[in-house]
């Protein structure tokens, strides 16, 4: 049986900034994990991702990050996502000031 | 100190001016990511985990006071107010855009600083030890020859695309404060005859395979040794694993074929090499020699000093921590504390850097240092100067009295920032610096180094700490492993295995139970925690953190 597909969103960084940035349904890169596109297709994934990655110009580092998806949205799976979408631990200096 | 020639000057003008184009060409679409990422790694640009990170090199160690003054500018114009010192004495900057970082290049360039060769297969930025030039046992200062190998290697054509990067580290003194024999090669300047030359050590490194460097060479002589250094890298660049990155590092090369196999290559390739060096590169040592001179020593009473000494028991605390012995009588080595307890380790504000720099120019002759332990120092200070140091020090934050001790902890960026990290760093340090310092205890603990890595990449160098610390990632949960008895002075040893790793919330206990183990079975104060643990071994140790005993402390709270 093969495994059962983990949830994804696709994420990047802003090329100019280096923000962390997720896709959203309507094809914009959102700051926000809330507003991220949840896939739970693999196939529909994999398409997400090489659209995503065509966007060469505005974007870099782009991947498919696993996430379990709740009633309040997107929830990292493992803490390396749940860092990137707060922002470092010693310094309120990265999303967690705006979000 | 080495103020840059015109080639120098020229070249750093052309290779900004070219990243500044790469950059555009980034930016408008004409290069894709894949085509500009090599660019942007020759320059010293990474992405990591929350934005991109500039990597500043600061060779050998050495500032003036307005290159401290032009980081802190950085800092401000362009990230959030800070900078973070390294174990490879670089500064990193954590937010910067990538329109800002040819701007950034620029305002290097105009204090003879550049981010080039701070990251790729190259090699990097040549360390040296801290001390350099004001030590008491210092045999040479390394600085020229540690400046003669970073215009060697710079834009050195043969070696731009190595098998993976290579680090070089020279020591002039009989202490080794550089850690020399975990570099590719580690350079050991002494005499011989009455001549300077230098002990070749190669192939040592710390990271997923940490190996102790092997003598290579007893003694080159400084005239022959850029001929030797570049047989030795040539001899790698052929020989060295391009099919496996693991295996790609010279200490594998060197493992794998064996000290004397290596050594025979060297010889046969430096019959090749030598004829080129035709004595120029000697004049042009000279050159750079001379600029390292002593600074003008003033020889005035020392009565401040002892006078604040006696008064003042704060003072006192911090320079029985702070101070090291100077080559010359009356002054002393100051390094100032970026390990404040409960903060960031290598961090320095804009308002810092500044503090520091001032410092430097009105107390320190113009010079700074950065030490590979995370720390800033004041290589030349009068002793009659240091209470007007120490008060403006306490002033900016600066003045922890904690050199040595167990919260002055090497911690690389671990997950807070590195894209390459399996746990988090900062926080535990963090963590530890805080217990420790409500326990009232380092001073009574004495000499005691942990180190923290967030990988197995070991920035942290955690193998050679006393204890050693390295962050995993166990089924998607942050796990500590603890190592003990890591050196990482000329004794270098790699640190023993205590057994499981510990939770994030275990860490900080499981220290208190090391510590507590060492304070209870020490000869007495005088021994340290290295000689306890040499005298004792690991078994004390491990009954401590997993055995059925509780621990005293553990006991009483
Ligand atoms: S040790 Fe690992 S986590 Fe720490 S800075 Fe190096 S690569 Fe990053």
């Amino acid at each position: 049986m093969p495994r059962p597909f983990t949830p994804k969103v696709v994420t990047a960084n802003a090329l100019m900034s280096g923000e962390v940035v997720y896709l959203s349904a309507d094809d914009q890169w959102t700051p926000r994990l809330t507003e991220a596109e949840v896939l739970t297709d693999e196939a529909h994934a994999q398409l997400r991702l090489v659209e995503a990655s065509a966007r060469q110009s505005e974007i870099v580092g782009v991947y498919l990050a696993d996430m379990a998806p709740t009633d309040t949205g997107p929830e990292p799976v493992h803490f390396r996502e749940e860092f990137r979408r707060t922002g470092p631990s010693n310094y309120a200096h990265g999303k967690q000031v705006d979000l | 100190m080495y103020t840059y020639s015109d080639f120098d000057a020229a070249f750093v003008a052309e290779r900004n001016r070219q990243f500044r184009q790469q950059v555009e060409r980034r930016i408008d679409g004409s290069l894709t990511e894949d085509e500009f990422k090599p660019f942007r790694l020759m320059n010293g640009l990474y992405l990591q985990l929350h934005a991109y990170m500039l990597r500043v090199a600061i060779p050998y160690g050495t500032l003036r006071s307005e290159q401290m003054e032009m980081l802190a500018h950085l800092a401000e114009t362009y990230d959030k107010g800070y900078g973070h010192f390294t174990t490879r004495q670089n500064i990193q900057y954590n937010w910067p855009e990538l329109g800002d970082i040819p701007n950034m290049l620029d305002d290097l360039a105009k204090v003879e600083m550049h981010a080039i060769q701070t990251s790729g297969n190259t090699i990097r930025n040549v360390t040296a030890d801290h001390f350099a030039g004001a030590a008491a046992d210092e045999v040479a200062d390394p600085r020229p020859v540690a400046e003669m190998i970073r215009q060697w290697s710079t834009d050195h054509p043969e070696f731009q695309a190595l098998p993976r990067k290579f680090k070089i580290a020279v020591t002039g003194a009989q202490a080794d404060r550089a850690v020399i024999r975990a570099h590719d090669i580690g350079l050991r300047l002494h005499e011989q005859n009455g001549e300077l030359g230098a002990e070749v050590i190669v192939g040592g490194g710390l990271g997923r395979t940490p190996m102790i460097g092997k003598t290579i060479a007893e003694w080159v002589s400084l005239e022959d040794l850029p001929a030797y250094l570049e047989s030795v890298v040539s001899v790698w660049n052929l020989l060295g694993r391009r099919d496996n990155k693991y295996k790609s590092r010279i200490k594998i090369t060197v493992h794998e074929h064996g000290i004397d196999d290596i050594r025979a290559r060297v010889a046969d390739r430096y019959e090749l090499v030598r004829p080129a060096y035709n004595g120029a590169h000697m004049d042009l040592f000279h050159q750079i020699a001379a600029q390292f001179g002593s600074p003008a020593f003033r020889n005035v009473p020392t009565d401040a000093y002892g006078a604040a000494y006696k008064a003042d028991p704060v003072f006192r605390s911090w320079a029985d921590t702070n101070l090291s012995a100077h080559k010359v009588d009356g002054y002393a080595i100051v390094q100032i504390s970026l390990k404040a307890h409960g903060e960031t380790p290598g961090d320095a504000s804009a308002e810092q850097m500044r503090a520091m720099a001032r410092i430097a120019r009105d107390y320190g002759h113009d010079e700074l240092r950065i030490s590979h332990e995370q720390n800033v120092v004041l290589p030349h200070v009068h002793t009659s100067d240091l209470p007007a140091v120490h008060d403006i020090l306490k002033a900016h934050g600066l003045a922890t009295a904690n050199i040595g001790l167990i919260s002055d902890i090497i911690a690389c960026p671990g997950m807070d920032y590195c894209a390459l990290a399996t746990a988090r760093s900062i926080p535990i340090a963090q963590e530890i610096a805080t217990r420790f310092d409500e326990l009232k205890l380092e001073h009574e603990i004495g000499e005691l180094k942990i180190k923290i890595s967030g990988c197995i990449n070991a920035c942290g160098h955690h193998h050679v700490g006393h204890i050693g610390i390295l962050g995993l990632d166990r089924a998607g949960v942050e796990n500590y492993q603890v190592t003990l008895g890591g050196d990482h002075t000329e004794t270098l040893a790699l640190g023993d295995r205590t057994g499981p790793g510990f939770s994030a919330e275990e860490i900080v206990p499981a220290m208190e139970r090391i510590v507590d183990t060492y304070l209870a079975h020490r000869d007495g104060p005088e021994e340290t925690f290295l000689q306890a643990y040499r005298r004792l071994g690991m078994d004390p140790f491990k009954t401590a953190l997993y055995g059925e005993q509780p621990s005293k402390r553990t006991k009483a709270a």
